[in-house]
């Protein structure tokens, strides 16, 4: 989701060989022909001052050449590169793709798709997080597909001896529009590598009117077919000659360390090969580095699981062995009690607070939670002769590549990442440790070797969405206005992971969704407390939104409860009319963050943020009469420049017990490009935000994780599902910039959730998860 | 020595006969369309037919399915044409994708014994198998379809 060290603009266009090109492409023999012109340094800058988007501060920036994307060959077969990974948003195998046939004005039933390794000098930035994808890679994907469109044009008119002008391109053909005869694609394939790069002004894009895919939603996931059939190829599914399988036993507690271990009953486990030290670092500031512990190498991996439990380890526990998740609350609570640092403040707080006819205090606590992406971590390594080649469902190839290169002390020229499709990510498989794990056990062995998380290794040992406790307080008026706003917030910090001595959010975390509330309150103050990490601390599918939105979104309803308003009325009035709300001169040095765009792209809009919140009210049927026991509640919330609101419906019976029968999004994330999935996202969204909410919490006693498994880390399960997601999505031509998808559908579920239940039950939950809080 | 038919052809296997069905099918066949969730059938990931009926094969070990009959997901239909494999395709159900394997044989084996399942009997039978991405309306949406006809 975030991670994003600011570079320099590298906008950057290739010139790709031929042979550079189908090795690229991962395309051998002779069937395709591409085109293989200069690029014409035109291409670049231009777009980007019409388009300007954060994707200039990415390491590699984005890349729109042709010759990288795309191939044609003399059959008309179209193939198109696949640069990100592909976690289940549709964005990096369907979307992407999508665009770039949309404008080459391709048959999407010709188009194959193929996987490209972890190459940004090449493709660009390939760091899939943060809902970025669409974001950053929908102009230069329609520049790619246009130029290639031009390219044929020109090809097709050279044939025929007339002006470029008479000819066009029409689904897969170039049409004389003089004579109406026709030449396919592959025609004209080869002859249009002749074709000098067109210039980015000499490209033209298709009128929207005449799409047939973007914005349409007919368009199947790639890897649909052999995801029902089996064939698609997972982090774990690549087989090589001579692989063997591993499981490590790492430290019970964070910051641990191997102190013995006896191996002797593991050895004798039918298929355990091996049984050895694996090399590790104890966080904090250890980035991605493998915990380390003890390796378990075996004929399968079913063998290694059988040997490691057979193990009999001694750990030193190290700094935290009596971390206890108990104690740890009551310090955050703490923390949010007194004045922190602050890193925003506007107006008079202080004298809003004096001044005020009520003040109202609440307290909110979520607990930490992990991913639990249902392909636990999981990657194949080779190392030998110099170089290093791994398999691995990835969000991060480039990264993982530069990581391995760095542990194995390679040129990142000898190590190849191939990104496998991800059983999920969710931010999780941003962190490349599990990889890492696996080279430094190939290099050792000199075999490739699978390392294999199991779930219990996931639980555990993961990089945790931390802990956050947050006090908000409201100044109200003696006219019932809210003129002053006060809200503290303490959690352990990512940047934990990345160095020593860290004890406070940071930017991107105070961004989502703490220093960003855009309300319209005169008196506004927000400050952190202070939070050391205890164990390894990650990103979560939109980070911090989560825990502030909930704060935010609930203390909104809890204020219309107060001063007698509806918490929808209540929303819109606190959200204020229409404007753009611009916190930036008020927030600390350093501490705002645009989710790394550009403000004049995406600013905070008040009116699309009223825009959602009325529109799914009124999808939901706001302010209708509902059964005895039910309730319904909203939320908005924007991340990731992308403006959401949830009216959740529910029903909680005479035990506690709740049902959704109803669930509607509304969602504002500009220009859209593939309606069906952002539905899709939405529909997931309101699932997981249901577990979140629901159950999750990982704990720890004496330093260790207490929960293991999904049956005490549980996951929604089907019959406890939203019974109905209806998903409404803002329509918004191509100068509203597109936003994120993926992530924005989480925060507002549960404030929703928890706002719907109070209103059928009277009962309030300001701490997450649920867990047994209703239950009578 | 242990003797079993996946897919319709006859192993005979000299592995470990405790070893978890899951891993000889991913680790020794390389039958790598069944997955890996929980290692403790929670999860549903790993579902394959035994003698027809819906199975965690990650809970199950060899000497247990000694001479029976294992179907996983590459062998449910010659052309992957199963009805609920066509109706997950209509109704574009995954999103991750990983889970569905799982899923598919567990609606397969539900609709081969209860061929119009009620709504509550479609969540009761899918209700072990976990999809983290949440396509739990397509799922239910898709079983529906391929129940009716597709």
């Amino acid at each position: 989701m975030i991670f994003v060290p600011r570079k320099e603009f590298t906008h950057k266009i290739e010139n790709v060989s031929r042979r550079g090109l189908l090795k690229g492409l991962g395309i051998g023999g002779g069937l395709v022909v591409m085109a293989r012109l200069m690029p014409s340094g035109a291409l670049a800058a231009d777009m980007h001052e019409k388009y300007d988007t954060g994707a200039t501060g990415m390491p590699h920036g984005t890349v729109n050449d042709p010759h990288v994307f795309i191939a044609i060959a003399p059959n008309g077969t179209v193939t198109i590169v696949a640069a990100r990974a592909e976690m289940g948003t549709g964005a990096a195998r369907t979307s992407l793709p999508m665009i770039i046939a949309e404008e080459l004005d391709a048959d999407w039933s010709r188009v194959k798709i193929v996987q490209g390794p972890g190459d940004e000098p090449r493709y660009g930035n390939q760091d899939t997080d943060g809902s970025r994808s669409v974001r950053h890679f929908l102009q230069p994907m329609r520049q790619c597909g246009a130029a290639m469109r031009l390219m044929l044009e020109m090809a097709a008119a050279k044939h025929w001896g007339v002006d470029v002008s008479q000819v066009h391109a029409s689904n897969h053909e170039i049409v004389n529009a003089a004579n109406g005869k026709k030449l396919g694609y592959g025609d004209v394939a080869a002859a249009a590598s002749a074709m000098p790069m067109p210039a980015v002004d000499k490209l033209t894009f298709k009128d929207p009117a005449n799409y047939r895919y973007i914005g349409k939603g007919n368009v199947s996931i790639v890897d649909l077919h052999d995801i029902t059939v089996g064939k698609a190829h997972y982090g774990g599914d690549h087989r090589l000659p001579g692989q063997v399988f591993a499981v490590i036993a790492r430290p019970p507690v964070t910051g641990g360390k191997l102190v013995s271990f006896d191996a002797t009953e593991a050895k004798k486990v039918p298929g355990v090969i091996k049984v050895m030290e694996a090399q590790g670092w104890q966080p904090p500031g250890t980035k991605f580095a493998p915990l380390g512990g003890v390796a378990v190498i075996a004929k399968s991996t079913g063998a290694a699981i059988k040997g490691r439990d057979a193990l009999k380890i001694v750990w030193d526990d190290g700094p935290n062995k009596d971390f206890d998740s108990v104690a740890y609350r009551t310090q955050l609570e703490d923390a949010v009690k007194a004045p922190g640092e602050v890193v925003r403040n506007e107006g008079d707080v202080d004298a809003a607070f004096k001044s005020a006819a009520k003040v109202v205090t609440r307290d909110y606590y979520t607990a930490a939670f992990v991913h639990t992406p249902m392909e636990p971590p999981v990657a194949l390594a080779h190392v030998a002769g110099g170089k290093a080649e791994i398999w691995a469902p990835v969000q991060s190839p480039w990264g993982t590549r530069e990581d391995i290169a760095k542990l194995l002390d390679l040129p990142v020229d000898k190590v190849r990442v191939n990104t496998m499709l991800l059983g999920g990510g969710f931010g999780r498989k941003s962190k490349c440790d599990y990889a890492q794990e696996a080279a430094l056990l190939s290099k050792a062995l000199g075999v490739p070797v699978q390392v294999q998380w199991t779930r219990e290794d996931d639980v555990r040992h993961s990089f945790n969405h931390g802990e956050n406790a947050q006090r908000i307080e409201a100044a109200v008026d003696a006219n019932n206005k809210v003129v002053g706003w006060r809200h503290r917030s303490a959690a352990p910090s990512i940047l934990s992971t990345f160095k020593k001595g860290v004890d406070h959010q940071f930017a991107i975390e105070v961004s989502m969704g703490l220093v960003d509330v855009p309300f319209a309150i005169p008196n506004i103050r927000c400050e952190t407390g202070a939070a050391v990490a205890h164990s390894r601390i990650g990103w979560f599918r939109s980070v911090r939104n989560i825990p502030h939105g909930f704060a935010i979104q609930s203390f909104v309803a809890e204020m219309a409860h107060e001063l007698g308003k509806d918490p929808k009325d209540m929303l819109l009035e606190l959200i204020g009319p229409p404007r753009i709300v611009d916190p930036r001169t008020q927030i600390a040095k350093d501490m705002f963050w645009d989710y790394g765009e550009p403000w004049d792209s995406y600013p905070i809009d008040a009116g699309r943020l009223r825009g959602v919140a009325e529109l799914a009210a009124e999808k939901a049927g706001w302010g209708k009469t509902l059964p005895p026991g039910h309730g319904m509640g909203i939320a908005a919330h924007r991340s990731f420049v992308t403006y959401v609101a949830t009216v959740v419906q529910v029903a909680v019976d005479d035990k506690g017990n709740i049902t959704v029968p109803q669930v509607d999004y509304a969602i504002d994330c500009g220009f859209h490009v593939n309606p069906e999935r952002i539905m899709s996202q939405c529909e997931g969204g309101s699932v997981m935000g249901m577990t979140l909410a629901k159950y999750s919490a990982i704990t720890f006693k004496n330093g260790r994780v207490q929960q293991g498994n999904f049956d005490d880390y549980q996951m929604l399960r089907i019959n406890e599902s939203p019974k109905v997601t209806n998903v409404h999505i803002v329509p918004a031509t191509y100068d509203v910039h597109a936003s994120g998808v993926g992530e924005p559908p989480i925060p507002p579920f549960a404030p929703a959730l928890c706002n719907a239940i109070f209103a059928a039950t009277g009962k309030r939950v300001r701490n997450l998860p649920i867990a047994d809080q209703l239950k009578t | 020595m242990i003797t079993l038919r996946v897919n319709g052809q006859e192993h005979t296997t000299s592995a470990d006969p405790s070893l978890p069905l899951l891993w000889f099918l991913r680790d020794e066949l390389n039958l790598t369309g069944t997955k890996f969730g929980c290692g403790e059938a929670l999860c549903g990931a790993c579902t394959v037919h035994i003698d027809g009926e819906a199975v965690r094969s990650c809970g199950i070990v060899l000497s247990d399915v000694s001479g029976k009959s294992v179907v996983t997901i590459e062998g449910l239909d010659a052309h992957g044409d199963h009805p609920v494999q066509k109706a997950w395709r209509a109704v574009n159900v995954p999103q991750c994708g990983y889970c569905q394997a799982g899923q598919i044989m567990q609606a397969s084996a539900l609709l081969a014994k209860n061929p119009k399942p009620s709504d509550s009997e479609i969540d009761e039978a899918m209700s072990g198998n976990i999809c983290r991405c949440g396509c739990y309306q397509r799922i239910h949406t898709a079983v529906r379809l391929a129940a009716t006809g597709v």
